[in-house]
């Protein structure tokens, strides 16, 4: 593994966390909260952790792949696929507007490079990951499924079967991140369905569970690439990636309240004014 | 003409088993899924022969459609694997975000759909599942009416890109069309030429459309039997080739009325040459427990139901 370049990626997440307040400001729709609480997660796949062809292709040979199971926060995954070279930046401008190929949340139709499934209906994308990792062992191919997934998703009962199923196939070129930022739509998931303990959980279900602190980019990528280490033990793994939401402007981190709400013109200035302008806005 | 007779019977689910331990053969792509129905969906052979391209899921259909959708994205051409209600209903949205709109190659095939899954009753005799998926863009809708169609449909399921529904059954039923058929997808098959109506049939309701037209011939009535075994696409142009000589038409379906394929040649007619039509189809109720026959009989679906209907849409001209 090369050396992180540390700076250099924090550099990019705030151009990133620029990009998702503009995006959703401009057509007062869209999900800012967990999209700014995953701005380092992005980065550090896309900058760093994942082998990857801007040139996209589908079945992805040799690659690993990345799947957004919590479709809502494309902001996110709409800006790091577009700086680092999946489409150009300037068709962040588009976003959820009509004819776009950026649409609300993720989807494969309009053949927007990077996406391989449509998401947003949630609890879907552990499915697809571990399907498309075992279409990996059957060709021999050693690269990793990437898959990222909400805490409040996992209310959804079919991450359990999907969680169930990876066990007893020994699907260990999966690493699932769940984004553990406490936050529902409702409110704290500790008030609207309590998640209890979610280490226990996943490890009752099989999964070799690894800690990071999402927001915190050397902490997230040691743990991903000591999780990478972990492939062929037989188990599949478990990324619980403690993350804020709203991180990274003062009024917005923390707080359920900003999980699908947009910013009024005051509100972009003062959040903008927190996020350093690095690779130029598009 | 053509008489359809048959020496053996065997049940569809049987076909779909045969054509998919020929296609693992000769495809090295397919891969099959099943949710702990291996027996029942006569998966058995192809486990047996690929165990490396064959996964079990357990009683979890969700799972099964996302897994197949992630294959799919790998270049693998999945069949799932379980009865009709659980691979539509049950698994509704799954298929419209991670299959339909997401136009992965995955082969949804589906058994013991129908009133003649028999005794198990209401619980699993999915009515609603053609409507269901033929409402879905980018889907096609299979629905083979013996053995020997049922596995040229799986065959012919793998050199077809994109998402599809094979709707299959259970009981054991008249083997009447040709072995090693070719089976085009979208096209529909004149089985007789008639003059005086049209009977669209599909699935089981084939074969009762074969024994209605022994039955109306005697009566000196000439019938037009087509076999609509793709129910979406629809064989727009056969239908209204048909239409335009006989003048109406009779739809039959082991399926609701709503929804069915009588729905969609209705709609067909409407648009484009509104004629007397028919439906022999389950009429707005759920089923119940019975042997598949005595279902039949008492949700209107024997061949005497399609006589009695040709009769009134033949008065109605």
């Amino acid at each position: 593994m090369n050396t992180p370049d540390i700076s250099e990626l924090k550099k990019i997440t705030s151009q990133v966390r620029r990009d998702i307040v503009r995006m959703v400001h401009a057509v007062q729709s869209g999900h800012p909260g967990a999209s700014l609480g995953c701005a380092e997660y992005f980065v550090s796949m896309y900058f760093h952790l994942m082998k990857h062809d801007k040139n996209f292709n589908l079945q992805g040979n040799g690659e690993d792949l990345f799947f957004l199971s919590n479709g809502h926060i494309s902001p996110v995954w709409y800006s790091v696929l577009a700086r680092s070279g999946y489409f150009e930046v300037s068709e962040l401008a588009t976003f959820r507007k009509l004819n776009s190929r950026l649409q609300g949340h993720p989807a494969t139709e309009e053949d927007l490079p990077g996406i391989r499934i449509a998401s947003g209906s949630l609890g879907q994308g552990l499915s697809a990951a571990i399907g498309a990792a075992q279409a990996k062992k059957l060709d021999n191919d050693d690269r990793f499924v990437y898959v990222l997934m909400g805490d409040g998703e996992l209310q959804e009962g079919q991450v359990w079967e999907a969680a169930m199923y990876a066990a007893h196939h020994n699907v260990d070129n999966v690493i699932a991140s769940v984004d553990f930022n406490g936050q529902q739509i409702d409110g704290p998931t500790a008030e609207v369905m309590d998640l209890k303990d979610l280490k226990a959980k996943w490890q009752a279900f099989g999964w070799e569970v690894v800690e990071s602190n999402g927001n915190d980019v050397s902490d997230l990528i040691n743990t991903i690439e000591n999780a990478q280490k972990l492939k062929g033990k037989g188990k599949p793994i478990l990324n619980l990636m403690r993350t804020e939401m709203g991180q990274g402007i003062d009024f917005m981190v923390g707080t359920h309240k900003w999980h699908g709400v947009a910013p009024n013109d005051e509100q972009l200035a003062s959040a903008l004014s927190q996020l350093e302008e690095t690779l130029g806005d598009y | 003409m053509t008489k359809f007779t048959y020496t053996e019977k065997k049940d569809t689910r049987s076909g779909f088993g045969a054509g998919l331990l020929a296609l693992g053969q000769n495809n090295e792509n397919v891969v099959a899924l099943c949710a702990d129905l291996i027996g029942s969906l006569k998966m058995g052979d192809f486990k047996k022969e690929f165990p490396e391209r064959f996964y079990q899921v357990g009683i979890a259909e969700a799972n099964m459609i996302g897994l197949a959708a992630g294959m799919a994205i790998g270049g693998k051409i999945p069949f799932t694997g379980t009865f009709a209600n659980f691979s539509t209903g049950r698994v509704y949205d799954q298929i419209r975000q991670s299959v339909a709109y997401s136009e992965k190659n995955v082969k949804i095939c589906a058994s013991h759909a129908g009133l003649t899954l028999g005794e198990d009753g209401a619980t699993h005799q999915i009515l609603e599942d053609i409507g269901l998926m033929k409402m879905l863009p980018n889907m096609t809708v299979i629905n083979p009416c013996d053995y020997n169609q049922t596995k040229a449909a799986t065959i012919a399921l793998a050199d077809h890109q994109g998402p599809a529904y094979l709707r299959f059954g259970r009981p054991s039923w008249p083997i009447f069309t040709p072995d090693n058929q070719k089976f085009e997808i979208g096209k529909a098959w004149q089985m007789t030429e008639g003059t005086d109506v049209t009977i669209f049939a599909t699935g089981h309701m084939v074969w009762q459309a074969v024994e209605a037209e022994a039955i109306l011939a005697e009566k000196g009535i000439s019938v037009e039997l087509i076999n609509i075994h793709t129910i979406k696409p629809l064989d727009v142009d056969a239908i209204l080739k048909s239409v335009a000589k006989t003048g109406c038409v009779v739809t039959a379906e082991e399926h609701q009325r709503n929804g069915g394929l009588g729905d969609s040649v209705a709609q067909t007619l409407a648009l484009n040459n509104p004629s007397p039509i028919e439906m022999v189809a389950v009429n707005d109720s759920f089923g119940e427990s019975g042997t598949p026959m005595q279902l039949m009989e008492k949700y209107g679906l024997t061949p005497m139901d399609i006589v009695n209907a040709v009769e009134k849409v033949i008065a109605r001209k």
